[in-house]
């Protein structure tokens, strides 16, 4: 545990890429390989689970810290994280341990089946033989909010380097359903993969925004500047459902979503087209809520995601399907390699056969011939219920991640209002001392309502700006909440706008962030509730 | 007719009624008794200025000529009856905290103050009194700090590494206190130290008052970059991020201040290095020093003054809340208007 802390501890003590990768080469060149496989899981979200509740959890570390419970809260409020605040809060440690990551993974994992009593004195006992730090990382696995503050693609960087397997092959093996446990730092480093995990999904290929803001929009002019001849690029809608991978293997079906989190079970609809499919084909494309043949804005799909059961209520009023977009493997085949006009040959081969054409939906190729017209097409992308464009270049492989050159998202223009700043709140990690949570409103006659919260889209200096106004013109405190002086106005994006009965406003806001700071507007020059109802379109 | 307290809470600052003075004052007044010379507690403009001998230069540096009188720590000083004297309060070189006493009663001031012995300012010394009036500017509980030796081990370590990866250092902290806190207890073995010309301008000013400072070396346009790579550069928080420090290319950038405990307030700063070091009594420093008092009362000045009265209340002390401009960073901060609301919900809580 030691030497995981020490390595939280070094990556956070540097800013600089080429450090934080030689502070991950170290940690892995020092520790067992199951330590590696622990960490590995850890970095790519496979956290333990959960074996004593947090309430527990936190009323026990009060009881250690020998302070009152609201002190405790009012420490979290400062801190800003839970795991953080307990390592702060408790007594210096009396004794040492020298187990590993691994060691105290699985003394975790063997809580499940002991009594709370018992439990309560494995955690007393453990945090009294870790120092601050080690704490720190022992509270984050044992809460189960495992985060950390470097990106996936440094760890893989750093284990390219120290393994000589490229990083595309690594990033594709530490995908899918293994467990720490059970796969082995030697088999991940293997020159031939010979894993058995059917499951297994490709790292999605994400597209880089062709316009930076909507301030700076693209010409004509310019998008051929950038992209080049129109005839080597392929446009579809850029669809607003998730991302998701459907795999066909062995007789068995998989669904993946962009986050890696397996959905199979969540999209119960989709099976009978899955099943169907020719064993050893993998599908990228969106899971979208369907009505009489037309997508449903994302709101609709967003009820019964997260929902543990699925009643036949909701599966009636947000049926989903998909609209399949690529093929990555083809006849047990990886295909990534194949251009992108190739795979499209092959995903269209595939949907015509298809025996569910309403829930193995292809999307659409927008024709068009300038990019003049294109940008005009984009202009009804809302009416399409659509987040904007997709540029895919027809000769390009499918790619790992997030990269520049072949596949470009061109968004439409977010709506927007101005509104007024009335609530704050402390934001959390790495601005947990500042205001950055705001709540917004809008007039509806002489009184302002509450209609939106955003956090981000101020620059640092702003939010200190922001934090310093609100902290010298809080009218009243309740909790972490502070009511402000309603004075600052902003300008609110946002990507859909739809009814709710769940908000005071009547309204919900799909994605809404600050886009400016209007030091220009008097709050009287606000936007109207009026002027939101407009946008809903009826 | 109720006797009207000894030291009140105005729109100017702390004042003595009985003796006409008024200790740290933000608005100009006649007669000024002040506690260290940080710029949220010295204010310009007082016709008279009584301090300790020790702050004298730097007062003056920082505010021109002014009246001042200087005394030193235990001297009895008396104004219109009432008898003030001044009391180490180990927050920065001749900080103090102020003792009044009137008619048997006693009131002290304390300033900002710290409890453990940094090498340089002389050490906070408890003083009895009926009612205390304490900063709490680290009033959480999570604010408890580690023994500067420790703190010293890992900022000298930082540096060696540097030098050795031939890469500059550069060191952030307040320019009077904590630089030269830092400059007494670096190990001069590894490098000289260069200092940012503000740093040096107070160095000079404490030099002037007979403080006994490490060597240091001011950085001017001439500085060599390869020199100064060797050695330790101290500057304040207002270069960070300025065409001033990026000369220095490349370098490691560490920032010593007690906001450094929480990881989310070091993050934030983008330092390669925080150091939690701070010239202010942490949590267990608190109350130790307002326990040691055995005051009837105690006045929360700045910081997290709702927290810490709270909890002072609930362990046995008869605690207040004060309203005062008093607090040097910028995260801490006066409230206009607070009203302490039973119902959370009333307000919309944040709710939509």
């Amino acid at each position: 545990m030691r030497a995981f802390a020490r390595l939280f501890l070094s990556l956070d003590e540097t800013n600089k890429t080429n450090e934080k990768v030689k502070v991950l080469k170290d940690y892995f060149n020092s520790v067992p390989d199951t330590d590696k496989m622990h960490m590995l899981g850890l970095f790519s979200g496979r956290k333990p689970k959960r074996q004593i509740n947090s309430t527990l959890v936190r009323n026990w570390a009060i009881e250690a810290s020998n302070i009152p419970a609201w002190l405790f809260e009012e420490s979290y409020h400062v801190v800003g994280d839970l795991a953080e605040t307990m390592a702060l809060l408790m007594p210096q440690h009396t004794g040492n341990s020298s187990k590993t990551l691994t060691e105290w993974i699985a003394e975790i994992n063997a809580l499940g089946t002991k009594t709370e009593e018992e439990k309560k004195q494995w955690l007393i006992a453990s945090w009294a033989m870790l120092d601050s730090s080690e704490r720190f990382v022992f509270n984050k696995l044992l809460t189960g909010s495992f985060r950390v503050g470097v990106s996936q693609n440094l760890v893989i960087k750093a284990l390219a380097e120290i393994s000589g397997i490229d990083a595309a092959t690594l990033t594709h093996r530490i995908m899918g359903n293994w467990q720490p446990e059970t796969y082995h730092f030697s088999q991940l480093i293997q020159e031939q993969d010979e894993s058995d995990d059917i499951s297994r999904p490709y790292p999605f290929f994400l597209a880089y925004p062709i316009q930076e803001t909507s301030e700076k929009q693209k010409s004509a002019k310019e998008l051929q500047g950038a992209l080049g001849d129109e005839s080597q690029w392929q446009a579809e809608w850029k669809w607003d459902g998730i991302r998701a991978q459907m795999i066909k293997r062995g007789g068995k079906i998989f669904i993946w979503s962009r986050g890696e989190d397996l959905s199979t079970d969540k999209f119960p609809e989709l099976h009978p087209f899955l099943n169907a499919l020719p064993d050893g084909t993998v599908l990228d494309g969106e899971i979208l809520s369907f009505k009489n043949g037309s997508p449903l804005p994302f709101n609709v799909l967003q009820t019964r995601i997260g929902r543990k059961n699925l009643t036949k209520k909701i599966l009636e009023e947000s049926p989903v399907a998909v609209i399949a977009y690529d093929c990555l493997e083809f006849a047990g085949e990886d295909i990534r390699d194949k251009t992108q006009s190739e795979r499209r040959l092959i995903l269209e081969q595939l949907q015509s056969s298809t025996e569910f054409p309403e829930l193995f939906r292809i999307s659409a190729l927008i024709p068009f011939n300038t990019w003049k017209e294109l940008g005009e097409m984009r202009e009804q992308s809302r009416a399409m219920i659509a987040e904007g464009i997709m540029l895919k270049r027809k000769s390009a492989a499918y790619q790992v991640g997030r990269k520049r050159g072949d596949w470009w998202k061109w968004k439409i223009d977010p709506l927007s209002v101005d509104a007024v700043m009335i609530y704050a709140q402390k934001g959390h990690g790495r601005r947990a001392d500042l205001y950055t949570d705001y709540t917004f409103a809008v007039w509806d006659g002489d009184k302002l309502v509450p209609f939106a919260k955003a956090y981000s889209g101020l620059t640092d200096a702003e939010i200190g700006k922001v934090d310093y106004f609100i902290k010298r013109n809080t009218i009243e405190k309740f909790g972490p909440v502070r009511t402000v002086k309603p004075e600052l106005v902003f300008e609110i994006g946002f990507e859909g706008i739809n009814k709710s009965t769940r908000h005071k406003s009547g309204i919900a806001l799909r994605f809404p962030r600050i886009l400016r700071w209007r030091h220009d507007k008097p709050k009287e020059e606000a936007d109207t509730i009026e002027s939101l109802r407009a946008l809903l379109g009826e | 007719m109720v006797k009207k307290p000894l030291l009140e809470f105005t729109d100017k600052g702390i004042y003595c009624a009985e003796g006409r003075f008024y200790i740290d004052p933000w608005q100009p007044v006649d007669n000024a008794v002040i506690t260290h010379a940080h710029a949220d507690h010295a204010y310009a403009g007082h016709k008279h200025y009584l301090a300790h001998y020790y702050s004298k230069e730097v007062l003056l540096y920082r505010l021109g000529p002014i009246n001042l009188q200087t005394v030193e720590y235990g001297e009895k000083v008396m104004k219109n009856g009432v008898q003030i004297s001044l009391h180490p309060a180990g927050h920065v070189i001749g900080s103090a905290q102020i003792r009044v006493e009137y008619k048997g009663e006693v009131w002290v001031v304390s300033g900002d103050y710290k409890v453990e012995d940094d090498g340089i300012s002389t050490p906070f010394e408890p003083v009895r009194c009926n009612h205390f009036i304490s900063e709490c500017t680290f009033g959480m509980p999570v604010y408890q700090w580690k023994p500067q030796v420790q703190i010293f081990d890992d900022i000298n370590n930082w540096w060696r590494s540097n030098v050795e990866h031939n890469t500059a250092t550069v060191l952030v902290g307040y320019s009077l206190g904590k630089a030269q806190r830092i400059l007494q207890n670096l190990d001069l073995s590894i490098g000289k130290v260069y200092t940012h010309g503000v740093i040096e301008n107070t160095n000079e000013a404490l030099r002037r008052n007979g403080i006994l400072l490490n060597p240091t070396e001011r950085i001017t346009p001439g500085s060599s970059k390869e020199e100064v790579r060797k050695g330790i550069i101290l500057a304040p928080p207002s270069s960070v991020g300025t065409p001033w420090m990026r000369r220095f290319q490349p370098y490691s950038f560490g920032y010593c201040s007690g906001w450094m405990a929480i990881r989310g307030a070091k993050r934030r700063r983008a330092a390669d290095r925080g150091f939690v070091l701070s010239d202010h009594a942490d949590w267990d420093g608190l109350l130790s020093a307002i326990d040691a008092t055995g005051c009837e009362s105690v006045y929360l000045t700045h910081g997290f003054t709702a927290t810490f009265t709270r909890y002072l209340n609930e362990i046995g002390f008869n605690a207040h809340e004060v309203h005062t401009l008093y607090g040097d960073d910028k995260e801490l901060t006066e409230e206009l208007k607070e009203t302490t609301a039973d119902d959370s919900n009333s307000a919309g809580g944040g709710a939509l």
